[in-house]
């Protein structure tokens, strides 16, 4: 084995300072230990980025495994005389369990097969929620793929135009306001779009996230294309003694969230009935009342009352569309399309959604043109009514268009477009 | 819940392949170049995740009934069953190495049975089911530090606090970006690091970074987002444009239409291009991701924008983008003290006016955003008024607006 070449980064060690988790401690101590030559490189070049004030990554490169059309992000160093053991610095996305929890086991296992075969460094984990293995060689890219699915049942994710591998909270798993079985469902989906994932056939990217109630702990209206976000379309549940605890002070408000400030006792008025969006809630003093015909699901009064108030049991989720950052045309939030669909395997009802939504898309839709851009091209209405079949409603919009542009189809006009224009004539001489 | 899905968790077991030695060599005997089919397995997908519940969460899965914080970042939860888990959350770097996360392993084989869960945050989670373990372990974690003295595992990221910082790559990784990712989230949140660990604020503050505006994370509805910015239009490499580029896909890559095919001549050789109207591009880097020949990097014209007041969660008012406040702040590596003085200003001057429960976004609404620019004293220009698509829903169309020091009466 060569010798290890050290490089001098004083910027770069300035990072090692403060309370919060240095990397860059992290990475040295490791290259220390491991002897790795591929993160003394990589803090060699941070440093002379942090100089340029440049990225030397070159642009893409185009790598992978056998079979499958994503999961290998291609990278080379353009300083590869400087820096030769990251000349090639592949990523590789590992397709997560659904809500990250992990036995170590598994997580030991996963770390030799990347001392073994690439840099030891890691993203835990990526955006969309791989665990990211961070740099190796093109040599490499089969035998860690091998390793993976002979030696730990473990798959590659996504990337490209491709479905992104799908995400999800951590549910029923862990959280009491959850409406949906968000590791099932998300599961239950990998695994059933195993070819959408793998090999890519969609003008563009596509991303599942699945949150179990409207907090949106994993930003489903912000950035996922098909938004699966659980809510209930019954009563919110109160235990009345509970509420009274919190008006009482037994019980903190929030959880305990706000535990290191002075707000003064707790005014459910204030805190809770005034805040609520949909002025729906009463307190007389012994009970709250909720008129839940006129809520909003917002979960703030469960937010700040967990002990008291639940969401209803008749839960489902709300099925939103075409969220994205800003490019191309401007970032967009999700837009409603099911107010509520019951969920429950084999999830039919939503697999045909998706599956009609995947076709237009692949038809109409343009070289990395996202599902959100071509419903606003088309339009909402065409894309609700024609394309998935379902019946316009007002949940659909927060206001109604304020102009009078409508696209008028000949079929909903008495008579038709043809028209004789000498008959027009005799009545309206020119 | 559905029966069917609670049984199904009840009986799935731990895989026990991962129990096995790690043969470092079996790959190169199973992967054959020549017939790469071979021994080839594929479209697995991920393990199961219910084989690494841990056993409360298994049993208890669906039963959970209520919860609460008890100090920050330990959140205590209760089961219809009556059972308890105490979850302890830890910020993490994300950028992290195998030895990391075999500390990681290290703490959950001592103190929880060899489970862990990570965050959407890049929090990791350690469950305990009683308060001895939730002592000691905690104790553990506050003594766990790097070599020049940060902690490897800051509790905290939980309530009306600064949690961690989502982020993309940076100069670390990625082919496009900006700005670096990792060293100003580490320069961030060593400032705002009280933030994390309490609950001081009016509510909780999500703040995020994207290297670029391709935005590999949900920059655009944070509390506080770091965004970097070109400003320069790309450089245009005629001699190689014709070889790695498709010259229609980049010209339709342009949001604005500023990109047109051209025939250049160098050295009597015609070459095909494209030609860029630079007083039209918006430096959304969409080209260069479409054509490596269409370079925009650049160490001066690079930097930094904040955008605040966007949330995710639909609680009390609907999600909604953050808006542009600071147009450009220059790249100032390696701890970018123009970005963490502008961060730490917005975020203490919310804190200060903001009301309980109250996100930033709310707060800016509420008091106007002139106001939020008078009270955080960042200079207003004109770069904050929307000249793109649908701009004209962000104008004032009402006399609904505060005398700040804005206002020089004609």
């Amino acid at each position: 084995m060569a010798e290890i070449k050290k490089h001098d980064t004083p910027m770069v060690d300035e990072l090692k300072k403060g309370p919060w988790p240095s990397f860059v401690d992290d990475i040295y101590s490791y290259a220390e230990k491991h002897q790795k030559q591929a993160c003394f490189d990589l803090l060699g070049q941070l440093e002379l980025s942090f100089k340029h004030k440049e990225t030397h990554w070159k642009h893409g490169g185009i790598v992978g495994v056998f079979g499958y059309g994503g999961g290998v992000i291609g990278r080379y160093s353009d300083q590869q005389d400087k820096f030769p053991a990251i000349w090639a610095f592949h990523t590789i996305r590992v397709n997560q369990p659904a809500s990250k929890w992990y036995h170590t086991s598994a997580l030991r296992k996963l770390c030799e097969i990347w001392d073994h075969r690439g840099s030891g460094m890691t993203n835990f984990h990526g955006s969309t929620g791989d665990m990211v293995l961070l740099g190796t060689v093109t040599e490499q890219l089969e035998p860690i793929f091998f390793d993976l699915t002979h030696q730990m049942n473990m798959d590659l994710g996504g990337s490209g135009s491709n479905l992104r591998t799908p995400s999800c909270c951590v549910g029923k798993a862990r959280c009491e306001w959850s409406c949906l079985d968000t590791q099932a469902l998300c599961y239950d989906l990998t695994m059933t779009y195993q070819d959408e994932l793998h090999r890519p056939a969609f003008p563009y990217k596509f991303k599942f996230k699945i949150s179990g109630c409207p907090n949106d702990c994993v930003a489903a209206i912000a950035r996922a294309d098909l938004s699966i976000i659980g809510t209930w379309i019954d009563d919110i549940r109160i235990d009345q003694e509970a509420v009274r605890a919190y008006v009482g002070g037994e019980l903190k408000p929030n959880a305990g969230a706000h535990s290191d400030r002075d707000w003064g006792p707790f005014d459910i008025q204030k805190e809770v009935i005034d805040l609520c969006p949909a002025q729906c809630m009463h307190w007389d003093g012994k009970e709250l009342h909720i008129n839940n015909k006129e809520c909003v699901r917002c979960m703030h009064c469960i937010n700040v009352m967990p002990e008291a108030l639940r969401p209803g049991t008749d839960t489902g989720a709300t099925l939103l569309m075409g969220a994205k950052a800003p490019i191309l045309e401007g970032a967009q939030l999700s837009t409603v399309i099911v107010p509520f669909m019951r969920l429950e395997p084999p999830y039919d009802n939503l697999k045909e959604i998706i599956e009609k939504t995947w076709d237009f898309w692949m038809e109409n839709g343009k070289n990395r043109e996202r599902l959100g851009e071509l419903i606003q091209r088309v339009g909402l209405n065409r894309f609700i009514v024609d394309v998935l079949g379902l019946k316009p409603i007002p949940q659909h919009i927060r206001e109604p268009r304020s102009n009078p542009y409508v696209f008028w189809k000949e079929e909903e006009v008495e008579g038709g477009w043809d028209r004789d224009v000498a008959e027009f004539r005799k009545r309206h001489p020119a | 819940m559905s029966d069917k899905v609670y049984e199904e968790i009840q009986n799935v077991q731990l895989d026990e392949i991962f129990s096995k030695p790690y043969d470092p060599e079996l790959a190169e005997k199973l992967y054959n170049p020549q017939k790469p089919m071979e021994n080839r397995i594929t479209d697995i997908g991920p393990p199961h995740y219910a084989q690494f519940f841990p056993p409360v969460i298994k049993k208890n899965y669906g039963k959970w009934k209520s919860h609460e914080i008890i100090q920050p970042g330990v959140i205590k939860y209760t089961s219809e069953t009556g059972d308890v888990v105490f979850a302890v959350r830890v910020g993490t770097p994300r950028l992290i190495t195998t030895d990391y996360i075999r500390e990681v392993c290290e703490i959950a084989d001592k103190y929880c049975d060899g489970y862990v869960r990570w965050t959407t945050r890049n929090n990791i989670e350690f469950h305990v089911t009683d308060e001895e373990k939730l002592r000691a372990l905690l104790d553990d974690l506050k003594g766990r530090k790097h070599p020049s003295g940060s902690y490897k595992f800051p509790v905290g990221g939980t309530g009306a606090s600064v949690t961690n910082i989502v982020h993309t790559q940076g100069w670390v990784h990625c082919h496009t970006p900006a700005i670096d990712a990792s060293g100003v989230v580490k320069a961030v949140m060593d400032e705002l690091f009280e933030y994390f660990g309490s609950h001081k604020l009016p509510a909780q503050v999500r703040i995020a970074l994207a290297c670029c505006l391709n935005m590999c994370g949900a920059v655009h509805c944070s509390d506080i987002a770091i965004l970097g910015i070109h400003r320069k239009p790309p450089l245009i490499e005629d001699d190689r444009l014709q070889y790695v580029c498709e010259i229609p896909l980049v010209v339709a890559a342009c949001p604005l239409g500023a990109i047109k095919p051209a025939t250049v001549e160098i050295n009597g050789e015609k070459k095909k291009t494209v030609r860029v109207n630079k007083e039209r591009c918006m430096f959304c880097g969409n080209c260069y991701t479409m054509c490596p020949a269409m370079p925009l990097a650049d160490g001066e014209g690079d930097g930094i924008a904040i955008l605040v007041g966007g949330k995710i969660s639909n609680r009390i008012s609907p999600p909604k983008f953050s808006k542009l406040v600071i147009p450009y702040i220059p790249n100032e590596p390696p701890r970018w003290p123009t970005t963490v003085k502008w961060v730490k200003k917005i975020l203490e001057t919310y804190a200060q006016h903001a009301r309980k429960y109250e996100r930033l976004g709310e707060w800016a609404e509420r008091i106007g955003w002139e106001k939020f620019f008078e009270l955080c004293e960042i200079p207003f220009t004109e770069k904050s008024i929307d000249d793109y698509r649908l701009a004209y829903d962000t104008y004032r169309t009402s006399l609904h607006f505060k005398f700040t020091s804005h206002v020089e009466p004609m």
